[in-house]
């Protein structure tokens, strides 16, 4: 049967399709939704949200994550903001430019109904969030302060400290405690997701594991929400927490659920480079670095050799041996290019061996000029905190020495395949977060995911979710149904067969050797040789995983090395997801660029100066679309489905950022 | 680097726990603490052994979920700093270094260095939030708070709820935590309709989950990692006797 992809986009103008749409959802009285239930995996902004507004409304909630607490999801980790077009610098935002400034960021990759919703929705967000008493950044006048992002024009940023998403998901979390504590959640923590349960074509419930006694158990449910987060760790090395994984999200791919744009996956330009094989993750330095620091590495191959073996101070490099690469090639954005361009761009001149770091991985993010033009004081007030972190990891005093970055892999704008209502292609399946595919196209905008998870949380799923459950008989399946237990059987079975394999290596080892691949061959540029190269050497690897893997202790107690074992085992998988359509999309664009199509001199769009030779080259005839893919069988070529993408609010440009 | 590790061993919460040792060759100075444990961890794999189970996520000092006392402090020598942001070459060459869980009559071990914190969750379910709901909230601009208020909400509020505190007190007592949670919200306009509740209540869960006294000796504000003061204990103790006063009346 082929894959019916409806994206359920409501008619009329773009800035009324939201509105009407919420008049037009279907609802449920008070007294009724207290007979459904939801199961939401994930404790994030998306699922911490979602579970609270759901509980509020009346639902009964059970809500899933691996942590030993919901307050510890990954997006706590978020530094920089959170965008919202209030307007409150009266600098000329709005939500029509919030939306604008979101397509031309995804390269125009991404749904127009969906983004302009995101847009609308985030000005309620500041509003709940101050509401939940979120210490966000204020001016003296008390009222909220504002930053400014890459990749935009004007000030949207809420920000507190570096902390934005501690400080976002905290209120969250302190929501989420409320309806603990009113019994409308019920929290488990330590629990991990394993597989979904489809009972007739519908997401009926999860089958978990008990992380610490190892029980593994089913849950029905009438409608299932996963906000499990992105899959940036089938890099191995990424910022991403070392927990974070693509289970959820895979095992409901392989019960049916399509999976949309895996190749979109972003990096990040301004990260601690790896130090050594030993490294087992890569920290972010926050992009408001790049407002006052220079980047730059040797304009010769000698002068970087010495400086990786020491010979030569970064200091002591003279002006004119110095390239600062972003600013020659991009003179009006200079240091504050978009994240991808800035990130390939720093590969190139390493490629060249003009990279620094022992590694030769590395460029320098310099200081020195804005040191000097501002002072120590006023440089150590804007970036104290992050100078701070560099010299804990690095040992090297940024005030002293030029701060080495290199690109790593951040986010993943790919996830499962969602509709207006966020319903996954398998009904009753609904997904939050970065775990969908939904707002973001080829590239996201800084400081945009934390607001994609709290309006898909707080204000879409609550209200969407009940298009599904209205049609849904509350309770008619229960764990007792057959297909709980034949799951079950299965889940357990996988468990056990990972644990007798008793093999030599270690899943560390596989993880490693998996990511290193994928970062070579999938990462910041890709060619079709290197991609079909990875599609022969992944099933090699997931074939000795299987036969060489050890797994100490046993099942029944806490087992690290056996949750690990279950995560790489899906990203075994997974991985060949994202070649295939990394391999399919014969264009570049944002977070996916091919070798193969870039600008050249030969291009009129060169010749007139619109753009220059080694730019991303979409192809909008062609590749206008999403790619949905579906499962196949393990090994197999995932069956495609492409859901066009039709713009009628924004004219399809070149991105540039000259 | 090499060193000698100390490391306490438990297989459940119910079995007895002991002292291993491990020898730690060959590490490199600019690996992380936590990676110079899965360097060992991989080694202990490869010789057939049960690898040390620790606790950690982001690894970058924020989630809270590391958990470590190292040679007898919470997280370790370095000040505000979580033991996921430690670095080797803060030891020397030939150290013994002596790795134990936090340990506190409420954070029961789970396994080796792994203990069960959900009495925090517990705590701030008792009334560690603003009671509003989705949808409810007026424009963020509306009321005004002024700029040292937030701040000093801020700083209470970047509490990671690691547990280091608890671990560092002789008394294993959850004073900081749960009077740094009661000024961030108490401080601010939005959070004082529920602060006479909020101190009760959160003060009543802390003693029920046995967790001890205050010993003022302050210990807690020392291994922070995120330097939460310990004025804010004082703020608590003030906000607590107010509103205990004021149900006595009622
Ligand atoms: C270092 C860093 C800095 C960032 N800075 C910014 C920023 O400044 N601004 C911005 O907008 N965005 C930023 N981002 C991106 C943003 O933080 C994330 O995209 C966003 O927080 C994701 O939220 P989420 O709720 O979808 O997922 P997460 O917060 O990752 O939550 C996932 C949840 O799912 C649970 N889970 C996962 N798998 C399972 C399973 N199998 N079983 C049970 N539970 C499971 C986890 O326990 C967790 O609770 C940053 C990201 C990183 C890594
Ligand atoms: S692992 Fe997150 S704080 Fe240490």
């Amino acid at each position: 049967m082929p894959l019916s992809l409806h994206s359920a986009v409501p008619s009329g103008p773009i800035d009324q399709k939201w509105t009407r749409h919420k008049m037009d959802s279907r609802l449920i009285n008070p007294v009724n939704k207290r007979k459904y239930s939801v199961i939401v995996v994930g404790s994030g902004l998306a699922g911490g949200a979602a579970a609270a507004t759901l509980s509020e409304l009346g639902y009964r909630v059970k809500c899933f994550c691996y942590q030993d607490s919901p307050r510890r999801a990954h997006s706590i980790a978020a530094q920089g903001g959170i965008n919202a077009a209030k307007n409150y610098q009266n600098d000329g935002d709005s939500v029509s430019r919030l939306f604008y400034d979101t397509m031309k960021g995804g390269d125009f990759r991404s749904r127009e109904a969906n983004v302009h919703r995101l847009a609308e929705v985030s000005l309620n967000i500041i509003d709940q969030c101050v509401a939940q008493g979120v210490p966000f950044a204020r001016e003296y006048g008390g009222l909220l302060d504002n930053r400014s992002f890459g990749g935009t024009q004007v000030k949207r940023t809420f920000y507190a400290r570096g902390q934005t998403g501690q400080q976002l998901l905290l209120g969250s979390y302190q929501a989420l405690s409320k309806e603990i504590s009113r019994g409308g959640v019920e929290m488990f923590s330590r629990t991990e997701m394993l597989d979904l349960v489809v009972v007739d074509g519908h997401a009926k419930g999860i089958i978990v594991r008990d992380m610490v006694s190892g029980k593994i158990s089913a849950h029905a449910a009438d409608a299932v929400v996963l906000a499990t987060g992105g899959y940036g760790n089938v890099f191995y090395l990424s910022t991403n927490a070392k927990g974070c994984n693509v289970m959820a999200a895979y095992r409901a791919h392989k019960r049916g659920a399509a999976f949309a744009n895996p190749c979109y996956t972003q990096i990040h330009p301004t990260c601690i480079p790896v130090s050594g094989d030993y490294q087992s993750k890569l920290t972010l330095m926050s992009e408001s670095l790049r407002n006052d620091g220079r980047i730059w590495v040797p304009g010769s191959i000698s002068i970087a050799e010495k400086i990786r073996c020491g010979d030569l101070r970064p200091g002591d490099v003279q002006e004119e041996d110095r390239d600062y690469y972003l600013e020659r090639k991009y003179p009006s954005f200079g240091n504050l290019s978009p994240r991808d361009i800035a990130s390939r761009s720093a590969k190139e001149v390493c490629d060249e061996g003009r990279g620094v770091a022992p590694t030769g991985l590395g460029v320098f993010l310099d200081f020195r000029d804005a040191i000097q033009r501002d002072g120590h004081d006023s440089i150590s007030a804007r970036y104290g905190n992050l100078f701070e972190m560099y010299e804990k990891i690095k040992g090297e005093d940024p005030y002293l020495t030029p701060m080495q970055i290199f690109p790593a892999v951040h986010y993943t704008m790919g996830g499962l395949w969602v509709d207006y209502n966020l319903m996954s292609n398998l009904p009753g399946l609904h997904v939050a977060g970065e775990a969908n595919f939904s707002d973001h196209g080829a590239n996201r905008l800084g400081a945009s995911a934390l607001m994609q998870g709290l309006a898909d949380g707080y204000f879409v799923l609550p209200s969407t979710i009940a298009n599904y459950l209205a049609d849904q008989q509350p309770g008619a399946v229960t764990e007792s149904h057959p297909e709980f237990k034949h799951c079950l059987e299965e889940v357990t079975g996988r468990v056990d067969t990972l644990l007798e394999i008793r093999g030599k290596r270690s899943v560390d080892s596989f993880h490693r050797e998996l990511g290193l691949l994928i970062w070579d061959k999938c990462g910041m540029a890709r060619s079709r040789d290197g991609l079909e190269n990875a599609l022969e050497r992944i099933p090699e690897i997931r074939d000795e995983f299987w036969s060489n893997v050890r797994i100490p202790g046993s099942g029944e107690q806490l087992n690290q090395e056996l949750e690990k074992a279950g995560r790489v085992a899906d990203f075994l998988e997974f991985a060949e997801l994202l070649c295939h359509d990394a391999l399919d999309r014969e264009e570049s664009c944002g977070g996916h660029f091919r070798v193969e199509h870039q600008f050249t001199e030969d291009d009129a769009e060169v010749r007139d100066r619109r753009t220059q030779p080694g730019e991303a080259k979409r192809n909008d005839q062609e590749f206008c679309h999403v790619s949905a893919w579906e499962f196949a069988g393990v090994g197999t070529r995932p069956k495609l489905t492409r859901e066009p993408l039709e713009f009628e609010n924004v004219e399809l440009t070149i991105r540039s950022y000259k | 680097m090499n060193l000698t590790l100390k490391v306490w061993r438990q297989e459940t919460r119910d079995s007895k726990g002991r002292i291993e040792v491990f020898p730690a060759k060959d590490i490199p100075s600019e690996a992380s603490f936590l990676e110079m444990l899965d360097i060992v961890n991989e080694r202990i794999i490869a010789e057939g052994g049960a690898p040390i189970h620790f606790d950690h996520d982001c690894r970058e000092g924020i989630c809270g979920m590391c958990s470590l006392t190292i040679n007898g402090i919470p997280h370790g020598p370095e000040s505000a700093t979580t033991a996921c942001q430690l670095h080797m070459r803060h030891f020397r060459d030939g150290d013994t270094i002596w790795i134990e869980p936090f340990r506190a009559r409420a954070f029961p071990v789970l396994r080796d260095l792994v203990v069960d914190r959900t009495a925090f969750d517990r705590i701030i379910e008792a009334g560690g939030f603003i009671s509003v709901r989705t949808g409810a909230a007026p424009d963020a601009n509306t009321t005004p708070v002024p700029k040292e208020e937030a701040d000093r909400a801020f700083d209470s509020a970047t509490c990671i709820g690691c547990g280091a505190c608890v671990a560092a007190c002789k008394n294993s007592s959850a004073m900081l935590f749960v009077s740094a949670k009661v000024s961030h919200l108490n401080n601010l306009p939005q959070g004082r309709p529920e602060k006479n509740r909020r101190a009760l209540r959160m003060v009543q869960a802390m003693d029920e989950e046995g967790f001890g006294n205050c010993s003022n000796l302050y210990e807690c504000e020392a291994v922070c990692p995120k330097s939460i003061p310990a004025d804010n204990i004082a703020r608590l103790n003030r906000d607590y006797a107010l509103a205990a006063a004021r149900n006595a009346l009622t």
